[in-house]
C-alpha cells in the first residue's frame, strides 16, 4: 500500500467520521435536548479532525523514518556483509538498490546493487505496511475518540475554532521558517566562502575576477566592489534618474490635474505595466536600447562605447520601476489631507505653487519611503542586467561603458561548471547574503518612513 | 429681501446679489443677497445643511475649486465683480482671506507657515521685512508671545487652539481686506474658543470679518450682524441684538429658541 493511497484512504475515513457525527448530533436536537452548545457540523469536523490529523501527522513522520529503518533491515541481513566499510561509497550501493527495487529496467553500476535491490523491496513494503496499519488504527482511535464525546454540552464549536486558529498560525509560519532557513543557508555557505576569502577582501577589493586559484590558502579575484558599484550606478543611479522624476509626476498629474476618467484609466494602465515579466524588459533592453544607446555613443564621438551598457540597463529598469514609485507617490499625495490643499488655494497659491510648497513637501516622507523601497527591488533585479549590462566588472563611471552587477555574478557563478565547494560557487551564497542585508535594510528603513508618515496625519 | 440690506451711507466691503450655487444639478444657495461691512463682524448661523459654507466659499471663489460647483449671481468686492473674467483669483484670494473648521497649518515651521503667503504675493523684498511681517501677524493673532522663540518649531506641533490661531495669523500676513472665517472654533476647547473669540474682537475693524458658527451663544458674543440660514436661502439679516431677542421670521425665532437644527 503506498503513502498516496493511504493518505487518500484517511481523508474518506475523515468524510465518513463528519457524516457520522454530525448525524449522531443532529440527533440532540430533534430530540429536543434542552441546550446544545455547538451546531451538529461543528460535531462533525470535530470529529473529523480526530481520524484525520493525527494519522497524516503519523504519516507525514513515518515517511521521513521508513526509509532508514528500511536500510537498516537490509544491512543486517548476511548478503550486505561484504559491503565497503567507507561510508560513502556504501551509501552510494544502497540508494542504487533501493532505486533498482522500484525499477528493475535500471542500468546499475554496482553490481552489489543488484543482490540487494529484492531485499530493499522487501524491506520498504513491509514499513509501508506497518506505517499504513499504524495509520488506520490512528485514524480509528482518533474518530471513535471525538465520537464518544458527542454531547449535548460538548463544546466542538471551541474545539474547531482552536485548531482553525492553530492551523492558520501554522501557515503564516511556513512563510517565515522558509525565510529563516535561506538566510541560514546563505549564511553557511557565506561562512565557508570567508574561510577561502577574507571577509575585507570581498567587500572592499577593486578585482573582480573570480577563478579556482588558490594563492597562500586564498583564493583570489574576490574582490566585489566592481559589482557593488555596478549594482548601485545601474539600480539606485540611472533608473531612479528615470523613475522618480517620472513617477513623481505621473502621480502629481493622476492626483492634481487628471480627471476622474482619466484617472479610471491611466492608473490601472500604469499597474499592468508593473505586471510585466521582467524578462520581457529585458529582451527590449538588450536588442532595442542598448544598440541605439551605442549608435548614438559613438555619433557622438565616443568610440569605446559597448553594446551592453549601464545606460541601456539603467533606462529600462527606471522605466520598469516607475509605476512602484508612481503609485507609492500617488499613495502619499493623495493621503495629505485635503484641508492642506484648500489651505494653500485660499491664500492665494496656484495649483502649481501648492503642489510644489504644500503636497510634495507634505507627502514627502511617504514619496522618500517609495523610493526606497524602488531602489530595493531595482538592485535585486537580476534579467535586464543580465541581459543589457553585461559581464565585464568594470569599476566605471561611464555610462557607456559595460558594467556588471551582484545579481548577474550570482547567475555567472550559479550557472558556470563549477564544484559545489569551490570559491566560485560559494562567492555567489556570498554575493546573495549581501544583496540581503542591504534590501532587508532599505525596507526596514523605507516601510518605518512610510509609516511614521501615515501615523502622522491619521 | 432687498429691505434687509444695509442702508448704511457708508458703501459696503462685499456686497452679494441673488446668488445661486448648484452642485450639479442640486441647487444649494437659492438667491441670497446680502452686503458685508467694514465696521461690523458678520455671523452666518443656521442648522447644518442649510449652505453656510457654501455661500461662504463663494465670496472667495473656494467653490473654483470644487469640480461639480456652479455659482450664479453677482458677488462684488469694493465695486468690482469677482466673477468677472479681470478678477485675478490668486489677488481675491489675497484680499479675501480664509481660515478653515479644523486647523489646516502647513507641515512647515512655524514661520514658514506665516511667511508662506507674503512669499507667494512677493510682499517681502527682504528677510527683514519678511521677519517684520511674520512678527506682525503673529503679534496681531495673539501667538507671538507663545511661539517667538521656537519659530523653526513645525506648526503641526502645536495645540489645537495655537494651531488655529496661526492659521489666523497665516491669513493675516498677506493683509487681507476680508477675512472669512468658516467655524473657526468648532474643533477647539472652551479656552482656546475664548481666545479666538478675543481674537476677533481685536481685529474687527481693520479687517471685514464673516464668521460660520452654528455656536448661537458665540454668534451673539463676536458679532454685531448675525444672518440666518435656512434650506439654501437667507431668511433673515440684521443687527445681531435684534436676531437675538425680537427676531421677524418665525423660522428664526423657532431656530434661535431651539426648536429645531
Ligand atoms: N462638495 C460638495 N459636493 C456636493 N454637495 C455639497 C458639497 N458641499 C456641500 N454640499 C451640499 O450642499 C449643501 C450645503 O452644505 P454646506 O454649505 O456644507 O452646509 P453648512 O456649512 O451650512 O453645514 C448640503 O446639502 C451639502 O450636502
Ligand atoms: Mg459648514
Amino acid at each position: 500500500m503506498t503513502i498516496t493511497a493511504t493518505f487518500f484512504l484517511i481523508a474518506g475515513l475523515g468524510l465518513i467520521a463528519w457524516v457520522f457525527a454530525r448525524a449522531r448530533a443532529g440527533r440532540f436536537i430533534q430530540s429536543g435536548v434542552a441546550s446544545v452548545h455547538s451546531l451538529p457540523s461543528y460535531h462533525g469536523w470535530y470529529a473529523a479532525m480526530w481520524a484525520v490529523v493525527p494519522a497524516i501527522l503519523f504519516l507525514l513522520v513515518w515517511s521521513t523514518i521508513a526509509p532508514a529503518l528500511g536500510s537498516y533491515q537490509v544491512l543486517e541481513s548476511p548478503l550486505a556483509a561484504g559491503l565497503p566499510t567507507d561510508a560513502f561509497e556504501r551509501a552510494a550501493i544502497l540508494s542504487e538498490a533501493r532505486a533498482l527495487s522500484h525499477n528493475p529496467d535500471l542500468k546499475v553500476f554496482n553490481d552489489a546493487a543488484v543482490k540487494l535491490a529484492p531485499l530493499y523491496a522487501a524491506a520498504d513494503s513491509k514499513y509501508a505496511m506497518i506505517g499504513a496499519l499504524a495509520a488506520f488504527l490512528l485514524c480509528f482511535a482518533g474518530g471513535a475518540f471525538a465520537f464518544t464525546r458527542i454531547r449535548p454540552d460538548f463544546r466542538a464549536r471551541t474545539q474547531v475554532e482552536r485548531t482553525v486558529m492553530f492551523g492558520l498560525l501554522l501557515a503564516s509560519l511556513i512563510a517565515i521558517l522558509a525565510t529563516l532557513g535561506i538566510v541560514a543557508s546563505l549564511i553557511f555557505e557565506t561562512v565557508r566562502f570567508f574561510g577561502m576569502v577574507s571577509p575585507f577582501e570581498f567587500l572592499f577589493g577593486l578585482d573582480w575576477n573570480p577563478s579556482d586559484k588558490v594563492v597562500d590558502g586564498q583564493a583570489t579575484g574576490f574582490g566585489a566592489v566592481p559589482l557593488f558599484w555596478g549594482t548601485v550606478f545601474i539600480g539606485a543611479i540611472i533608473a531612479m534618474l528615470v523613475a522618480i522624476p517620472l513617477g513623481l509626476m505621473s502621480a502629481v498629474y493622476l492626483t492634481q490635474y487628471a480627471s476622474a476618467n482619466v484617472r479610471k484609466w491611466m492608473k490601472p494602465i500604469l499597474e499592468i505595466l508593473a505586471g510585466v515579466p521582467t524578462v520581457v524588459y529585458g529582451y527590449f533592453a538588450a536588442l532595442t536600447v542598448a544598440p541605439a544607446l551605442r549608435s548614438f555613443a559613438v555619433s557622438i564621438g565616443i568610440t569605446d562605447a559597448s553594446s551592453e551598457s549601464a545606460l541601456a540597463a539603467g533606462l529600462v529598469m527606471g522605466v520598469m520601476i516607475i509605476p512602484f514609485v508612481s503609485s507609492m507617490a500617488d499613495d502619499s499625495i493623495a493621503a495629505v489631507p485635503g484641508s492642506m490643499r484648500d489651505g494653500s488655494l485660499a491664500m492665494g497659491a496656484t495649483k502649481s505653487e501648492t503642489i510644489k510648497q504644500v503636497l510634495i513637501p507634505a507627502a514627502l516622507p511617504g514619496v522618500v519611503g517609495g523610493v526606497l523601497l524602488a531602489v530595493s527591488r531595482a538592485i535585486g533585479e537580476t534579467m535586464i542586467v543580465v541581459m543589457a549590462a553585461g559581464l565585464a566588472a568594470n569599476l566605471t563611471a561611464n555610462p557607456f561603458a559595460s558594467v556588471t552587477t551582484v545579481t548577474t555574478q550570482i547567475v555567472q557563478l550559479l550557472t558556470g561548471d563549477t564544484d559545489f565547494d569551490s570559491p566560485m560557487t560559494l562567492a555567489a551564497f556570498a554575493l546573495g547574503l549581501t544583496l540581503f542585508v542591504v534590501t532587508l535594510l532599505l525596507n526596514i528603513v523605507a516601510l518605518q518612513i512610510v509609516k511614521r508618515y501615515r501615523e502622522a496625519y491619521d | 429681501m432687498l429691505d434687509n440690506l444695509a442702508s448704511a451711507t457708508t458703501k459696503p466691503k462685499m456686497s452679494a446679489r441673488d446668488v445661486r450655487v448648484f452642485y450639479g444639478p442640486k441647487e444649494a444657495i437659492k438667491g441670497v443677497s446680502i452686503d458685508i461691512d467694514m465696521d461690523n463682524v458678520v455671523a452666518f448661523i443656521g442648522p447644518s445643511g442649510c449652505g453656510k459654507s457654501t455661500f461662504l466659499r463663494t465670496l472667495n471663489r473656494m467653490n473654483d475649486t470644487i469640480p461639480i460647483a456652479r455659482v450664479e449671481g453677482d458677488i462684488t468686492l469694493d465695486g468690482e465683480n469677482i466673477y468677472s473674467s479681470s478678477m485675478d483669483v490668486v489677488q481675491l484670494r489675497a484680499r479675501v482671506g480664509m481660515v478653515f473648521q479644523k486647523p489646516n497649518p502647513f507641515p512647515k515651521s512655524i514661520y514658514d507657515n506665516v511667511a508662506y503667503g507674503p512669499r507667494i504675493h512677493g510682499l517681502a523684498p527682504n528677510k527683514a521685512e519678511l521677519d517684520q511681517i511674520v512678527e506682525n501677524s503673529l503679534v496681531r493673532a495673539g501667538l507671538w508671545n507663545e511661539v517667538k522663540d521656537r519659530l523653526q518649531d513645525s506648526g503641526t506641533a502645536l495645540s489645537g487652539g495655537q494651531q488655529q490661531r496661526l492659521c489666523i495669523a497665516r491669513a493675516i500676513a498677506v493683509d487681507p481686506e476680508v477675512i472669512l472665517m468658516d467655524e473657526p472654533c468648532s474643533a477647539l476647547d472652551p479656552i482656546a474658543t475664548a481666545k479666538i473669540e478675543e481674537l476677533i474682537h481685536e481685529l474687527r475693524g481693520r479687517y471685514a470679518i464673516v464668521i460660520v458658527t452654528h455656536n448661537m451663544q458665540q454668534a451673539a458674543r463676536v458679532s454685531q450682524k448675525t444672518a440666518f440660514f435656512h434650506l439654501g436661502t437667507m431668511v433673515e439679516y440684521g443687527d445681531t441684538s435684534d436676531i437675538f431677542t425680537n427676531p421677524r421670521e418665525e423660522r428664526t425665532r423657532d431656530y434661535i429658541t431651539g426648536r429645531y437644527g
